[in-house]
């Protein structure tokens, strides 16, 4: 008997299963704040989410409206100042999971959040990079969440806003960051992990119903699958039952990034 | 010491044509009063400099303030794009937006630098990205003591400093607490500062996590209850939500948006929030 769920619904039990109790989380709005908390709620008690605004130790009882949702201070150990965040907490390297979205990503893991098209004449004019570059540079590893599409998952990115393995093995040491880079990247069709020889992000897991040929169509690269190729276990119902919990919280549906 | 003045007369000693002009709140405490202010007395060829520039800074440039944008992310924060924005960028109306492009640990380093009275900060930052070659308050450096490549961000010190507080005293000292962002340094950066706030008070009761900007710190402080609306200001108001989501088919069409900043800002008295 398999409940009914969704591609984000997979996504976010995907990311949440992936992180273990008392891990220090980068969090940002949307999929990842989902996501961690519906960790929180089940198996990881005592993970740390760390949102952008200042809030340290959030413990929200409603999914947050923004990272600077009042809900967040009221709950945190502590509130520091930005300028705190980045250098104290983030860039000394305090940060085990860094979470990223992007509208493109590469096959070494590299994020575009900045433009589609021309930098000075483009297409889509995106948010820009915000805390994602010293995110993708500075956290222990960096769990990508995002939908795979020819239209994000491309040969060449429009713009490099943050970098995964850069160019190949040891982009990241030449470079000087020291985080470990991109470790999973989860998406509606599956899991992608980077092969340790080539840097390059390989199929790892397809998610209930999906084939391989799904994944291959949804890549603008020839796309390496795993020899080992996993199934996800589709979310379970008390997992289900918990994120929909979190998610009636919310007062105001919506979509998007902050 | 500051002074304690108007709306309208605090924005008009505080913010002249062409200056630079930070406009701080991290999602919380965004002068949008303030910012009202600015399009009521039409400023112009503002360079803008503000972290996240959300929808305060989408009426700003739909109205023609604002020149050039310092930014480190421009969205609707939970919603999507800001329309006037890109429409500026993109098609320069009403009037064309330069841009100067960060990270946000890049800018945050530039305040930082600016309050301490140094010509740069340092930081891990920009390497490996498209954002090396566009930046151009960036410069690689090599560590004297250690030889590592860092980056160096020059420090910025805006003309002026706009942002808004729960409440001042009689003598003008300002408390701040909550999310407090990275108003401290935007203030401390800026050559003046204005202040607007939920009420004066006779005695600041100290509030856990609160920060104090002391009145001979501050240029102006103002009055203006609901001055952060549809941002919030905690131990005042809710953020309004529904607010946020609203703005993006008010955005998408510069005659609705027009018709918006008429309604709005142009024909309300800037005494409290737009409704």
């Amino acid at each position: 008997m398999t409940a009914t769920y969704t591609a984000s619904e997979m996504m976010a039990v995907a990311a949440s299963r992936a992180l273990a109790d008392r891990q220090v989380c980068f969090v940002g709005i949307g999929l990842p704040s989902t996501a961690c908390n519906l960790a929180r709620a089940t198996h990881a008690p005592h993970l740390v989410l760390i949102y952008e605004s200042g809030c340290i130790g959030a413990k929200p009882t409603r999914l947050p409206l923004s990272i600077g949702d009042g809900e967040l201070a009221d709950t945190s150990d502590t509130v520091v100042p930005v300028p705190e965040i980045f250098n104290y907490w983030l860039q000394a390297g305090r940060i085990d999971i860094g979470f990223l979205g992007a509208a493109q990503i590469d096959r070494r893991g590299n994020l575009n959040s900045t433009v589609i098209g021309d930098y000075d004449h483009p297409a889509v004019r995106l948010p820009g990079a915000g805390g994602a570059p010293e995110i993708a540079s500075a956290a222990r590893e960096v769990y990508v969440m995002i939908r795979q599409s020819p239209r994000t998952f491309v040969d060449r990115l429009d713009f490099r806003t943050s970098v995964g393995f850069g160019d190949g093995p040891g982009d990241r040491e030449r470079l000087g960051l020291r985080g470990g880079g991109p470790r999973k990247v989860i998406t509606d069709l599956g899991i992608l992990e980077p092969d340790p020889e080539t840097a390059e992000l390989v199929l790892t897991h397809l998610h209930p119903g999906v084939e391989v040929d799904a994944a291959r169509d949804a890549t603008g690269w020839d796309l390496r699958v795993a020899p080992d190729l996993a199934r996800t276990e589709p979310p379970d119902a008390g997992e289900l039952a918990e994120l929909r919990r979190l998610e009636t919280t919310q007062p105001t549906q919506k979509k998007g990034d902050a | 010491m500051a002074e304690i003045m108007g709306l309208a007369e605090a924005v008009a000693a505080v913010v002249r044509d062409g200056d630079t002009v930070a406009m701080e709140g991290f999602t919380h405490l965004i002068p949008h009063a303030a910012g009202h202010e600015l399009i009521r007395q039409g400023r112009r060829d503002l360079t803008l400099v503000r972290l996240t520039p959300d929808v305060l800074a989408d009426q700003l440039i739909g109205s023609g303030v604002v020149r050039k944008l310092v930014f480190g992310w421009g969205g609707n924060p939970g919603v999507g794009s800001l329309h006037r924005f890109r429409d500026a960028f993109q098609h320069g109306w009403p009037v064309p937006l330069e841009l100067d492009e960060h990270t946000h640990a890049g800018l945050v380093n530039r305040y930082v630098a600016g309050a301490s009275g140094l010509p740069f900060a340092v930081l891990r930052g920009y390497a490996g990205t498209g954002l090396e070659g566009r930046v151009g308050h960036y410069r690689p450096i090599t560590c004297p003591f250690t030889g590592e490549r860092l980056a160096a961000v020059a420090a910025i010190n805006p003309d002026a400093a706009v942002v808004h507080a729960q409440r001042a005293d009689r003598e003008g000292n300002v408390q701040i607490w909550g999310i407090v962002g990275v108003q401290k340094e935007a203030v401390l950066a800026s050559s003046r500062s204005l202040v607007t706030v939920e009420e004066v008070v006779d005695r600041l009761d100290p509030v856990p996590g609160a920060i104090v900007l002391p009145t001979w710190a501050v240029t102006a402080v103002a009055v203006a209850p609901g001055g952060a609306h549809p941002s919030y200001t905690a131990g005042y108001s809710e953020r309004d939500n529904d607010f946020y989501v609203a703005w993006d088919a008010v955005s998408r069409d510069r005659d609705a948006f027009r018709a918006w900043i008429d309604t709005h800002v142009l024909h309300a008295d800037g005494a409290g929030v737009p409704a």
